[in-house]
């Protein structure tokens, strides 16, 4: 085969391998590292070095090489000016420049290179900036560098050097999106204390139902968790159990501290409070779906004969059903100024009661298993710890929820249990 | 008296104080590199002759023209003497193109290689004398 087909295919072959190890972006070091030893090879060049160019420090660090006494990770200095220069040299570049531009870095390094050291110096450039430089020792062959394979070698420092911006851009990109994920982080940490300042300022203005909003939001994010709904949805039913109330803000405070039951005309004034929280809601970019629904149909009913919008069933978004039943279950369980806290017997008696009319089956199916399950042992304790503050030997009630499984459809997980 | 390569992935034999290496089908950047350090190997244990048979290579790669230059560069700085052996022509006109083989001296045959090494001062006399052919690895 004639030296000259011989010498193109050889390239070819090259350029083909070089692609396929530019695309390794999973290993930096290695692609570098394969991507140098393959521009060698394409020339037989017995020894070099490839150094990344910091535009921050004006330094250039020895990345990859082979045969040279810097080591990878050494640093030296270039001058701003004499980057730009290469920066404008490029990639094409003939061999008497190459040669002069390694002499001149020699020059400038005498620690660090020695005499002919380097034969040639190739800038790596990608859109006008300087990203490296290659440096080159001599051929195998003895021979001197000829225009052929300065742009055989061109060719491949062109494609190195797309690999380095490549991995820098990479790292860019994965940097800002770490960062994002910081501030998201941030905002979500400010959002959720932000909810929780109000959720305290609600209850503070009730001063009969101090913690409820909490408490529900509590009950809420169990209950949901029961119901195998995804961690970010979970946390969004906890807020909006936190915010269900926050229309309250804007009730009579002599209605709401009243230690009557509500009169009708007090009782009007109240069940403002669902459509008043959603409108407060609404104007809010919620970092989780429907909180402004779940305040707003929090006191509708399965049978239609709740408010504002005598919603049933189905139209009633579920997180609202769940958080109709925490608010029911915190305020029977909770002392108010016109009575004292009902005992759980009492409650749950209402529930099965209420199942299906006021409340969803599948929600308070939920709240039982919750409940047996922390009773058992088997969840971590969050309804019990709320409830131990006001209710002894809470344990009583397992056959209760059991009985309640089995009335719900659910004979299997109460047997189960 | 034998030496069995520590990679069980490359043939390698010993043939008094030399050492044949047995280059695989395509001299890659895999296969290179296991060539490169059985003959970083074999110098360290004082090998001062390597013999590197291409009889089973069909295609060199650029990586592993580059490694190829390293294992040149490692033989002469131990002194060692490093023979490429049945090398075919693709191969050979490679390396004479890329100039590898101003660094190397070329056999056409084992036997042959065996007796650059016999005839090269850095072989103690005797050696092969000895008629020490044992199997390094698979062969």
């Amino acid at each position: 085969m004639e030296t000259n087909n011989q010498r193109l295919l050889h390239t070819f072959a090259a350029l083909a391998d070089l692609g396929e190890q530019i695309a390794n972006t999973a290993d930096f070091e290695e692609m570098l590292r394969s991507s140098f030893h393959l521009l060698l090879g394409s020339v037989a060049i017995r020894r070099g070095a490839v150094a990344q160019y910091d535009r921050q420090r004006d330094t250039l660090r020895i990345v990859s090489s082979r045969g040279l006494e810097p080591a990878p990770d050494t640093d030296f200095s270039i001058t701003r000016d004499h980057a730009q220069a290469l920066a404008i040299l490029g990639s094409s570049l003939t061999v008497s420049e190459a040669t002069s531009e390694a002499t001149r870095l020699m020059t400038e390094h005498p620690e660090m290179f020695t005499a002919s050291e380097i034969q040639i110096l190739l800038p790596l450039v990608v859109h006008d900036r300087l990203i490296g430089v290659v440096l080159l020792g001599e051929k195998a062959s003895g021979e001197k560098f000829s225009d052929e394979d300065l742009a055989t070698l061109s060719a491949l420092a062109r494609h190195i050097a797309v690999g380095i911006n490549s991995h820098h851009l990479l790292g860019e990109v994965k940097r800002k999106a770490e960062e994002n994920q910081r501030l998201y982080e941030g905002l979500r940490k400010i959002y959720r204390e932000t909810v929780h300042a109000f959720a305290a300022a609600i209850d503070i203005k009730d001063r009969y139902t101090q913690g409820h909003s909490v408490r529900v939001g509590k009950y809420s994010e169990v209950i949901a968790r029961e119901m195998g709904w995804s961690d970010d949805e979970v946390e969004g039913i906890t807020i909006a159990g936190y915010l269900h109330d926050i229309g309250k803000l804007i009730v009579d405070l002599s209605v709401i501290n009243s230690p009557e039951r509500f009169s009708a005309k007090d009782s009007k004034e109240m069940s403002r409070h669902p459509s008043a929280g959603y409108e407060i809601l609404s104007p809010i970019s919620h970092p989780y779906a429907d909180i402004p629904l779940m305040a707003r149909y929090h006191h509708e009913r399965m049978d239609g004969n709740g408010y504002p919008d005598g919603l049933k069933g189905d139209e009633i978004p579920t997180g609202a059903r769940i958080v109709t039943l925490a608010d029911s279950f915190d305020a029977m369980t909770t002392d108010r100024p016109y009575r004292k806290k009902l005992p759980l017997e009492d409650v749950l008696v209402d529930f099965r009661a209420n199942t299906g009319t006021q409340f969803d089956p599948q929600v308070v199916s939920a709240f039982c298993r919750a409940f047996l399950n922390e009773l058992e042992g088997k969840r971590e304790r969050r309804l019990l710890n709320l409830l131990n503050r006001n209710y002894d030997n809470v344990e009583r009630v397992s056959p209760m929820l059991t009985q309640m499984l089995v009335d719900l459809g659910e004979p299997a997980l109460a047997t189960a249990h | 008296m034998s030496d069995l390569s520590q990679d069980s992935s490359i043939e390698a034999r010993r043939v008094g104080d030399a050492a044949i290496i047995y280059a695989s089908d395509y001299l890659n950047k895999l296969s290179g590199e296991r060539i490169e350090r059985e003959c970083k190997r074999q110098l360290e244990s004082g090998r001062r002759a390597l013999i590197i048979n291409f009889r089973d290579t069909e295609l060199v790669n650029s990586i592993g023209v580059s490694i190829l230059v390293g294992v040149i560069d490692a033989a002469e700085q131990n002194t060692a003497q490093l023979i490429f052996s049945e090398m075919n022509n693709h191969t050979a006109e490679l390396f004479q193109m890329l100039g590898l083989t101003r660094h190397v001296s070329l056999a056409a045959s084992e036997a042959e290689a065996l007796s650059l090494v016999s005839a090269s001062p850095t072989v103690s006399e005797g050696l092969l004398e000895c008629g020490d052919q044992s199997p390094l690895s698979k062969r």
